[in-house]
């Protein structure tokens, strides 16, 4: 039982990472239908700025949860930057061509991203210093981190700081007109554009924060972690919905646990040792698992397939995600 | 062949100095030293993906991200049957043929449940996929070993015709045909089946129904074309031709690991098709010959340069090498996005403006 806990916390742990990651492709799908591909290697510049700064204020004196803050703070904007100047030197004048050149040049930004990352800060990870302690909270026989607590509130927060935004403000109504129609929304006085390129820069911001809170939580940042991490919230983003802001984050907490879980029991549950009538006679079998011993088909380090496995499932069974208003069946 | 048929005088003349260009090109390359036999071997085996990758991206308008996992697999299968791993050696040409029947598979159980989908899935489906092929082959290790994980599999066999064995060298007339050489003609010879088949295909029915499906899907279904089994056989056509090309890879490397397998290759491709021509079948091979020396041309400029200016290497010129395949799709896309030498039917598609 205790395991299962565990699990479900640090699941819900990282799948509030997935689901502010999540928010960033939905965001972007809904409003002009493409997959921002350069969207995880945002995420990974904001975790590459906010370590580098951390680092170097490290032995500064000045408080650690300053420091940290003051790494966050560097992130947010820049990532914010590389997501206006994505949008207007590599998408916009992309916006009426056929639908296979925006996602061509996205996979090309992303590629550049990630190898400009990694002409600057070289291929090995940094790591977060330890300027925090980190003490664990027991609930029952489960822990749960300091971090694994902020992480969570955080996401919390900005989740409902953006809802607030897209569905109380004025320039929240623009953005769902403009998902809505591009064309009547512009019709009606919206200037498209800036509502465009806000959802980019809204959804880099968003994503510089939980580059920060991944990379705080495994304690490295890395020049590929945007690949993985980006390609897990995007499944995350189709679970719920794409387009569906309410779907990215459902989608993007499931995910976590799922892979949580999964990860967590994958190992018992295909340890073929353990099936009933496998540890008697059928030959090498038996020998196999004479004597406890394991017969693991499927271990922890699959962890990484559970994302694309559900991406697949949901694709062929529900392709328009748990929450989906849109039809992904399009021409 | 219709294709010689139409010919002027010129244009077989053209023709015939290309091809002894071609069956020279080797030993020219030889006397500048045998690694740039093995490049061009490379080179021509890209030339090869790219045909297949295009059948895809090209022909179907299939944004396809894994390639590489059916390069992988070809590869794979080539490394299990014909070295010591699991004490198989079947002659090359059985393991090709179910090299490239096996990527075939794959390539169907991948497209099957979302060729039904928006491009877009696709493209991110088969990135995934991609990696899955990946994480397989580096755990496959555990409980039985079948891959060898991330170590890989070596000494694997080099092809042999008779009593010609790929991996020696042979004299023949006062020329020495080293393996390299051996393999670049092999090459040369898939690579001429390959362009006539991807001729043939392209002014076929079906491959007038990739257009169709390509250009606007809902009107090609109108018309009665079967769109997911002609957009299928796309994808089983490009992931044969992969597994051939990594079959041929194994051979040539005699060494497979997971780690020839990584989604820049993937990428790589991706551009080496889109900077060439989308659909052009001269466009991709001009395009991943361009692309697949450029490793080299950096190699012989960026390092010494660098040398000479700060005596030490600051960038290195394998981060340069991605930040030029990552251009390449970039201002293709934004400048030229039928590519440098566009297919005419695709370049009128590319440049129209649909609001």
């Amino acid at each position: 039982m205790d395991i299962l806990l565990q699990q479900i916390i640090n699941g819900l742990t990282t799948g509030s990472v997935y689901a502010v990651v999540a928010l960033g492709y939905t965001m972007v799908y809904g409003v002009i239908q493409l997959i921002n591909f350069a969207h995880g290697e945002v995420v990974m510049i904001g975790a590459m700025v906010a370590f580098s700064i951390i680092t170097s204020l490290a032995g500064s004196g000045m408080p650690p949860l300053a420091i940290v803050l003051a790494g966050v703070m560097a992130a947010i904007p820049a990532c914010m930057a590389i997501g206006y100047l994505l949008e207007r030197a590599a998408y916009r004048p992309l916006r009426h061509a056929p639908r296979l050149a925006p996602l061509i040049t996205a996979i090309g930004m992303s590629i550049i991203l990630q190898h400009a990352a990694l002409l600057i800060w070289g291929r090995n990870p940094l790591a977060f210093p330890q300027i925090i302690e980190n003490p664990s909270f027991s609930i029952g026989s489960a822990a749960i981190s300091a971090v694994q607590i902020t992480i969570i509130l955080l996401s919390l927060l900005m989740m409902a700081g953006l809802s607030w935004f897209v569905y109380r403000t004025r320039f929240g109504i623009a953005i769902r007109a403009t998902a809505e129609n591009v064309h009547v929304a512009s019709l009606m006085g919206i200037n498209a554009n800036r509502v465009i390129a806000a959802t980019f820069v809204i959804g880099a911001g968003l994503g510089a924060v939980a580059g920060v809170m991944y990379g705080s939580y495994y304690g490295i940042a890395h020049y590929t972690m945007g690949f993985t991490l980006g390609l897990k919230a995007f499944s995350a983003a189709v679970l719920g919905g794409i387009g569906n802001i309410a779907g990215a984050m459902l989608g993007g907490l499931l995910l976590g646990l799922v892979e949580a879980l999964g990860t967590g029991y994958i190992g018992d549950f295909s340890d073929l040792c353990r099936w009933p009538g496998a540890s008697e006679g059928m030959g090498w079998m038996g020998e196999r698992c004479a004597d406890g011993a394991h017969f693991v088909v499927f271990g922890s380090n699959y962890q990484d397939v559970f994302a694309f496995l559900m991406l697949i499932l949901v694709l062929v069974f529900r392709p328009s995600g748990l929450l989906g208003e849109r039809v992904s069946e399009r021409a | 062949m219709g294709m010689l048929k139409d010919m002027g005088h010129r244009e077989k003349i053209g023709l015939a100095l290309i091809a002894v260009a071609l069956m020279a090109l080797p030993f020219v390359l030889a006397s500048a030293g045998t690694a740039w036999v093995r490049i061009m071997n490379f080179a021509v085996l890209f030339v090869l993906l790219s045909l297949g990758l295009n059948i895809v991206v090209g022909f179907a308008g299939l944004l396809d991200l894994g390639y590489v996992a059916f390069y992988a697999v070809g590869a794979y299968v080539y490394a299990l049957l014909a070295s010591p791993h699991f004490g198989l050696h079947l002659p090359f040409w059985v393991i090709l043929p179910i090299g490239a029947a096996v990527a075939c598979v794959a390539g169907v159980i991948l497209g099957a449940p979302t060729l039904r989908l928006r491009g877009d899935y696709l493209a991110i489906v088969t990135l995934g996929f991609g990696e899955i092929v990946r994480i397989f082959m580096n755990n496959l290790s555990n409980p039985i070993n079948i891959t060898n994980g991330p170590k890989g599999i070596n000494r694997i066999d080099s092809f042999q015709i008779g009593p010609v064995n790929f991996a020696g060298s042979d004299t023949l007339a006062g020329l020495v045909f080293s393996g390299p050489i051996k393999y670049y003609y092999f090459l040369m010879l898939v690579l001429l089946a390959v362009i006539v088949i991807n001729r043939r295909l392209q002014d076929s029915r079906i491959g007038r129904a990739w257009v169709a499906i390509r250009e606007d899907e809902v009107a090609a279904k109108a018309s009665g074309i079967n769109t997911r089994n002609i957009k299928l056989l796309a994808f089983a056509m490009g992931a044969s031709f992969g597994g051939i090309a990594g079959g041929m890879f194994a051979a040539m490397q005699t060494f497979v690991s997971p780690e020839s397998f990584v989604l820049n290759e993937s990428i790589m491709i991706l551009a080496m098709v889109v900077l060439g021509g989308m659909g052009n079948i001269w466009g991709v091979i001009a395009g991943a010959v361009l692309l697949s020396f450029v490793p080299e041309l950096l190699r012989y400029t960026v390092e010494p340069v660098q040398m000479a200016l700060f005596g030490k290497m600051l960038v290195d010129p394998e981060v340069l090498r991605m930040l030029v395949f990552g251009l390449a799709l970039v201002l293709t896309m934004r400048f030229r996005p039928a590519g440098l030498w566009p297919e005419t039917r695709h370049r009128r598609e590319l440049s129209e403006n649909r609001a």
